[in-house]
């Protein structure tokens, strides 16, 4: 994987390469070796980040005493061995396997699609002519793909593509089908590949040698001005991007080799970004028109003119922080709360959450973690101290085994599943439990398809299971936790028999997957929403925490706990205070000491009170609590559950500021709207899910007279009489080191040089640490607390009327609400349009044909969408992404909170399915 | 297989029915499984088990190999491109139609080429009705019976457009099975007792070494590596080992290996079983061609008798699987025959490192031809002596030839190595066909080159042959007359080998097309026609390229009169 194996300190082995003395570390192969010396021999089927395959054999040399010729890229020398690779010899087979290659490529030429194919390029050097062979019969182009052109008239089957698919990022889409000179590149069964299993990752485009895999749309034919080194707006995992700019406007992209992605990337991250250039792109403010009252209609982006109206900036800020502080100076401080975003870089997430703080003179902030991971960060804090992962995702390659709950990470941390597909490959065990047998089942070794809702009873049996058998860490448990007596009497009666017909699954199974975890000598839990969106979701998060500390899989490498993060920055928002209950560092804001400390750092009085969390903001409004609300960059009128009840809170705010890059459906709610700067417009640090603090840089110019993010918060925070002056990102992260300890050793200067560091990094010059807890823990007593958990049932239960169990999540090319990803032409191409998937026996006792449309309803709410046959769904069990506004899933679901977390329960609520129904329209 | 069209339209209708990929048809799985039975989904029985649905429904529909993937966990991907490489595999897609029931194979190698294969496979193409379908094929082995047509898995011998005719019309599709000498009768004749004493530890390991190191015995599928010495090479690596037989012989003009397994059987097992106790091998897999459908009858019922019936009560035999090629050549390439036997396409592998340390399933390896192994007890019993006082002209050992073409007495002759293709003709064939003058001869099948008659004085032997740019191989002698033309013969040879390149190396997926092409002009390109040759005899990644150019540089050394 790495570009260059380390061979440190081995024996070196010396040869000789056309008459040069070289030498070569052990399992160093020729090409390896020469290209290190700065020797050039062709080749094209070899390429660094990919298993080398020897097949195109433009790379052979000659060895002394060998009857044929070798390929250098697969050979490695032996000691005293003579090779040529500049030999007549030589060199004749060389340019024969580029002229071959050559006289099959569209009109003999050099390659259409691509400006610097590998076989152009070593054709030139070697100085191949005109081809003397004639031409194959051309197969014709596969345009399919909304992101990928086919064109195998270019293809020389070397396998890049093959290889890149299916031992990369292993997606097992490509294969390479039939014989002789009828082998070709397939896409399952030869289908085109817009209709085939492809999930648009583009490891094969980025593989490919000469272009017969190339961005759609010729883009690679455009020579670009400049490339630009950041990272990902989309998910948790954080993979590193160079974006290829010209005029302003991205290109393509490229997977950088990170630590998070090595090269690879997901049909997001590689080809989402184009919603930045989308046409209903925010480019000036908005002031609502006068008497337009607010219903809870959705607004449709046509509309927007009879609803708002263009003002300056000047006024829209007046506008935006004079309704704020009216509200602040007539019904006090806590009349107010702002929601900001994971989105957006630690440093806007800090300034958000400062702004609230100290501006508005409440804690009444707080962002979608709520929605994701909020039961899990309480867990965690409660159980280790810590709301962090203990070790990154990577970490799979060391572990034996790794338990997958309540996470599709194929899905939702596409990069990240590729690490656990390559893990599973190499022999570690997957442990998958979940109620839908996701994709990447496939890999697993056990898959627990369990009934949605039992989650605490199915860890308690294992845990019972490792009690009952002794296979408890008793020397981890007495040095390092707290509790434990407690929780073995609380397991007892957890037996896996008793859990079984709870949980659905059989005693033994339960039993097998609690020896492997316990006995294993490095076990990895990631788990995911499936776990936090609960009402007993904190629950859930401490039973796994338990697991952990009773069998001491915790605190090394390949063996810990990993929730995942889902989104760019949802660790960094957390972690810089955009919380309701903690400052910056998750210094709980009801501790004087820490509120001493931030009121001396921001030279302010704060509110010793915990503030509303997202979904309790919306209560209160209703409740007339709040009365204001500045939203940046977040989507409750999509995101938040029970939408009817949330979006009646929406409409019924005196003042909503909205800070967006779209007409949001909670822009659509706002007395005005701020147009804002897309990822890729500025530059921030961004905090993945392993902890890494991670630089991004701006591409492009944002459109129109859209703003920065860190502008707008500045400008609105000093109308509101803050009286700062950051001049930039460098300014606001040089203050969030004074006021987080993690990060204090950890420098702007070394993150624009590195791009990548992870914290803890509390003294310049340190490492950073990604693997946490190796020695106890940071709580007062500094060991892990074992918190029992009892099972319990979801809110809402089916019954007869509402029989089907609904569950929400995402989908692999929408992100969140949709509001980055349905805008990109992209991606909303690859995944148009409302699909919610059940069960096939389901959908024939409906009377559904798959397809068409079907009726979901529920207590709260009723949607129309296309019915998806799909086998990984168990009976009784209804999911959709809650992207879809023209079927927006919260309608439906319940907002029945957490106690600790309050998050509510997207994961579980009794809906009814019928056949047919109204789509709705689409806004966008 | 070209890619059917989509509209846009249709893909959107699809994406909302289903996720990604094929839908999986309930129904399939369930004939799937059915099929399927009680046997392990391990990914190496992925050949089995496409060989089990194609036999039952005659093709691979789309649905069934989505199935077959869905219940081997496998990617649809992986299914499909075994299925697309193995020729005996009819992949159907939605809206194509299936094949028809039955499948008359025409072979149209060397040997029935010269027989008149071309002019069956037109009249037998002008119509057998709509049941049935002609299919040109690569050699099946009956050489000496040219030209043959094969109905189902019927082979029709001296096969005329009537006999073909006849066959569909009485239904005689299943393959005949021959005379030979089954359990009872080769345990009548001293048959098993070396196995037994081996077994008992009456025979140590290293006495048997010596015998097959003395013997001078080497490998009869074509490279002729020494057995003895292989034996001491995958004994020599830490187990657990493993042993695989190929009985794969495509190589155009040989038929010897189904000669002996269609008489003596149990003189191949036996070999086969003491080699591996020998190397100390733990499991034996015995990779017959799909071809020899009679041979698979007589081994799968043997196999099954002897391990009924062991020799030693008290010593277990290794577990023998018997596995089923599916139409492809390179398969008796001896890595590529490995990875078919684990389930894949049969791509050769890249040497270093070499199967008797990294081989079948990851394990060291010991790899034989069949008749390597049905030596083996001869040796042992009459010692290695006997094997090597045949011999002549300074040559050890004997050769089992398979002899066709032009000559009165076709078939597998056991000759002493180091005889020459003209004693071979007088003494064993019963001379030349009346009316055809000795003109030429592939010493070694349609890869080992074709040499001039003048040159009919060669020992053919190992080694012998190499300093003209030919090789024995497999020791299939194709003798062709006055009326023959090496020239067309050699294209012949070319394009044979173009259909069976595996696809994986450029040298040889290329070179083979092109330099088809250039041997279909009236006038060839001899300079070009070299250079490529010398780069697919240095570049390919093995035998199948390295020696596909043999034939037309022969050509063009030893019949320039035809090129003129």
């Amino acid at each position: 994987m790495a570009a260059n194996p380390e061979f440190i300190n081995k024996p070196e082995i010396k040869f000789t390469l056309d008459g040069e003395s070289m030498s070569g570390y052990q399992g160093e192969t020729i090409l390896q070796v020469a290209k290190r010396h700065g020797k050039e021999i062709p080749h094209l089927c070899y390429t660094e980040s990919l298993r080398p395959d020897g097949n195109c054999r433009a790379c052979v040399v000659e060895i002394d005493g060998e009857r044929v010729l070798a390929p250098s890229c697969c050979r490695t020398p032996t000691e005293g061995m003579k090779i040529q690779a500049q030999s007549e010899r030589a060199v004749r087979s060389q340019k024969m396997v580029l002229e071959l290659l050559k006289s099959d490529m569209p009109e003999q030429g050099k390659s259409p699609y691509k400006l610097d194919s590998e076989l152009d390029l070593w054709a030139d050097k070697l100085k191949v002519g005109v081809p003397r062979f004639k031409s194959r019969a051309q197969p014709v182009a596969d345009l399919s793909h909304p992101a990928i052109a086919v064109n195998l008239d270019a293809c020389i089957q070397c396998t890049r593509c093959v290889r890149a698919c299916r031992e990369s990022q292993m997606n097992d889409v490509i294969g390479y089908a039939n014989r002789g000179a009828h082998s070709e590149i397939v896409f399952d069964i030869a289908d085109p590949m817009g209709a085939s299993s492809c999930v648009g990752c583009g490891e094969c485009v980025q593989a490919c040698p000469t272009g017969a895999l190339m961005p759609a749309n010729n883009v690679g034919l455009q020579v670009p001005d400049k490339t630009v080194d950041s990272t990902c707006p989309y998910c948790g995992v954080g993979c590193l991007i160079k974006y290829h700019v010209k005029d302003n406007k991205i290109l393509y992209t490229e997977g950088r080799d990170g630590f998070t992605n090595h090269l690879r990337l997901c049909v997001k991250g590689r080809y989402g970004f184009n919603y930045i250039d989308n046409p209903l792109r925010l480019t000036k403010p908005l002031i609502r028109r006068e008497g337009v009252a607010k219903t809870t209609e959705l607004l449709d982006p046509k509309d927007l003119d009879s609803v708002f109206r263009e003002a300056s900036w000047e006024e829209a800020l007046n506008f935006a922080a004079n309704g704020l502080k009216k509200i602040r100076d007539e019904k006090g401080k806590k009349a107010l709360a702002g929601l900001g975003s994971a989105k957006g870089s630690n440093e806007e997430a800090y300034l958000f959450q400062k702004l609230v703080r100290t501006g508005f003179g409440s804690n009444n902030v707080d962002h979608c973690t709520r929605l994701c991971h909020a039961s899990s960060v309480v867990a965690l804090l409660e159980c280790i101290g810590s709301g962090a992962v203990s070790n990154p995702v990577a970490d799979v390659a060391k572990a034996e085994v790794i338990i997958i709950i309540g996470s599709n990470p194929t899905v939702n941390h596409p990069v990240g599943a590729t690490f656990m597909k390559n893990a599973a490959a190499k022999g570690a065990k997957i442990i998958l439990i979940d109620p839908i047998k996701t994709a990447i089942s496939k890999y697993a070794t056990h898959v627990l398809q369990f009934r949605p809702d039992t989650d605490v009873a199915l860890l308690n049996s294992l845990m019972h299971v490792i009690l009952e058998e002794g296979l408890q860490n008793d020397e981890y448990i007495a040095k390092y936790t707290e509790g434990f007596e407690v929780m073995r009497g609380h397991l007892k009666h957890y037996s896996p028999e008793y859990v079984a017909p709870i949980c659905g699954i059989d005693a033994n199974t339960l039993r097998d997957v609690a020896r492997l975890y316990a006995t294993s000598k490095g076990s990895m839990i990631l788990w995911g929403m499936g776990i936090s969106q609960h009402i007993h979701g904190t629950d859930n998060a401490r039973c796994l925490i338990a697991l952990a500390l009773m069998t001491g899989q915790i605190g090394r490498p390949g063996t810990g706990l990993h929730p995942l993060r889902g989104q760019n920055n949802v660790q960094g928002a957390s972690d810089v205070g955009l919380i309701p209950m903690v400052y910056p560092d998750y210094e709980p804001v009801d501790n004087p000491a820490n509120q001493a400390k931030f009121e001396k750092l921001w030279g302010v009085k704060l509110d010793p009170k915990r503030g509303l969390t997202t979904v309790e903001m919306l209560h209160a409004i209703l409740h007339h609590e709040v009365f204001g609300m500045f939203i940046e960059g977040e989507n409750p009128a999509m995101s938040d559950p029970n939408q009817n009840h949330a979006r009646a809170a929406m409409a019924a705010l005196e003042h909503l500021v909205v800070q967006d890059i779209f007409l949001t459906e909670t822009a659509g709610f706002a007395d005005v709207i701020l147009p804002a700067s897309a990822f890729y417009e500025k530059t921030g640090t961004f905090s993945n899910t392993d902890r890494r603090v991670q630089m991004g840089r701006q591409v492009v110019n944002p459109p129109g007279e859209a703003k920065q993010d860190l502008w707008i918060i500045q400008e609105v925070a000093n109308r509101l009489g803050c009286n700062w002056n950051y001049q930039g990102p460098k300014d606001v992260f040089n203050e969030m080191r004074q006021a987080m300890t993690s990060i204090a050793g950890m420098t702007w200067e070394r993150l624009e040089n590195e791009d990548s560091l992870t914290y803890p990094l509390e003294n310049i010059g340190d490492p950073g640490e990604p693997i946490i807890f190796t020695d106890g823990f940071p709580t007062p007593s500094g060991r892990g607390k074992f918190v029992p958990a009892e099972y319990i049932h979801a809110d809402e239960l089916p019954d007869d009327e509402y029989p089907l169990v609904f569950i929400t999540g995402r989908q692999l090319e929408h992100w969140h609400t949709g509001s980055m990803t349905r805008h990109s032409a992209t991606l909303d191409a690859i995944e148009p349009d409302p699909v919610v998937s059940l069960n096939p026996d389901d959908l024939k006792n409906l009377g559904v044909a798959a397809g068409e449309l079907i009726t979901i309803e529920s207590r709260r709410g009723k949607i129309t969408a296309y019915a998806r046959s799909d086998n990984a769904m168990q009976k009784g069990n209804v999911f959709m992404a809650f992207c879809y506004n023209e079927a927006n899933a919260n309608l439906l679901t319940n907002d029945a909170l957490d106690p600790s977390a309050k998050i509510p329960e997207f994961k579980f609520c009794a809906v009814k399915a019928s056949a047919g129904g109204m789509l709705a329209r689409r806004i966008s | 297989m070209a890619v059917i069209k989509i509209t846009p339209e249709q893909i959107t209708l699809k994406k909302r029915k289903g996720p990604k990929g094929h839908a999986i048809d309930l129904g399939s799985v369930q004939e799937v499984r059915v099929l399927l039975g009680s046997e392990s989904r391990q990914k190496d029985l992925l050949i089995e088990h496409l060989h089990k649905i194609q036999d039952k429904y005659q093709h691979l529909s789309t649905k069934h190999l989505v199935a077959l993937a869905h219940e081997m966990n496998l990617a649809t991907a992986e299914v499909f491109e075994v299925a697309s490489f193995y020729h005996h595999f009819d992949v159907v897609k939605e809206g194509q139609p299936a094949p028809p029931a039955l499948t008359v194979r025409v072979c149209e190698s060397l040997t029935c080429d010269m027989y008149g294969a071309h002019d069956l496979i037109h009249d037998l193409e002008k119509g057998l009705g709509d049941g049935v379908r002609v299919q040109k094929v690569p050699c099946v082995g009956r050489c000496q019976h040219a030209p043959v047509a094969v109905v189902g898995q019927n082979p029709i011998d001296h096969a005329t457009a009537e006999s073909v005719k006849t066959a569909i019309n009485n239904k005689e599709t299943t393959a005949k099975i021959t005379q030979y000498l089954n359990l009872a009768q080769y345990k009548a004749d001293g048959g098993y007792q070396t196995l037994k004493s081996l077994l008992d530890g009456q025979i140590d390991h290293e006495s048997i070494l010596q015998k097959m190191e003395s013997s001078g015995l080497r490998g009869l599928g074509g490279a002729g590596f020494p057995a003895g010495k292989k034996w001491r090479i995958v004994k020599g690596f830490a187990g657990p080992r493993l042993m695989a037989v190929n009985i794969d012989e495509g190589e155009p003009g040989t038929f010897k290996d189904r000669h002996y397994l269609e008489s003596d059987p149990h003189r191949f097992l036996e070999g086969t079983v003491i080699a591996a106790l020998t190397v100390g091998c733990d499991e034996i897999y015995v990779y017959l061609r799909d071809e020899y459908a009679g041979c698979r009858e007589i081994l799968t019922k043997e196999i099954a008798a002897l391990q009924a019936n062991p020799p030693s009560t008290e010593h277990k035999l290794p577990l023998i699987h018997l596995r089923r090629g599916a139409g492809a050549y390179i398969c008796g390439e001896e890595s590529a025959m490995v990875e078919s036997i684990e389930g894949k396409r049969g791509m050769p592998r890249l040497r270093p490192p070499f199967l008797a340390q990294v081989g079948l399933f990851g394990k060291p390896t010991l790899e034989h031809n069949m008749e390597t192994c049905y030596w083996v007890r001869d040796i042992i019993e009459k010692g290695p002596e006997w094997f090597t006082s045949y011999g002549r002209n300074e040559r050890k050992g004997l050769r089992s030839f398979s002899v066709s073409g032009r000559v009165n007495k076709p078939g597998v002759h056991l000759a002493p190595a180091g005889i020459t293709v003209r004693e071979l003709i007088s003494e064993y064939c019963g001379g030349m066909l009346e009316g055809h003058e000795f003109y030429g001869y592939f010493p070694g099948g349609a890869s080992g080159g074709i040499l001039p008659a003048s040159m009919g004085d060669i020992p053919l032997d190992f080694d012998t042959l190499n300093k003209y740019g030919c090789f024995i191989g497999s020791a299939a002698v194709v003798i062709f007359s006055k009326q023959d033309s090496a020239k067309k013969l050699a294209l012949n040879a070319m394009k044979f080998f173009e259909d069976e390149s595996c696809g994986q190396c450029t040298p040889c997926r290329v070179g083979t097309a092109k330099a088809a092409v250039l041997m279909e002009q009236a006038v060839w390109d001899k300079d070009l026609l070299e250079e490529l040759s010398s780069v697919m005899v240095d570049a390919s990644i093995c035998g199948l390229g390295q020696a596909a150019p043999n034939p037309l540089r022969c050509v063009i050394k030893y019949f320039p009169d035809e090129l003129q």
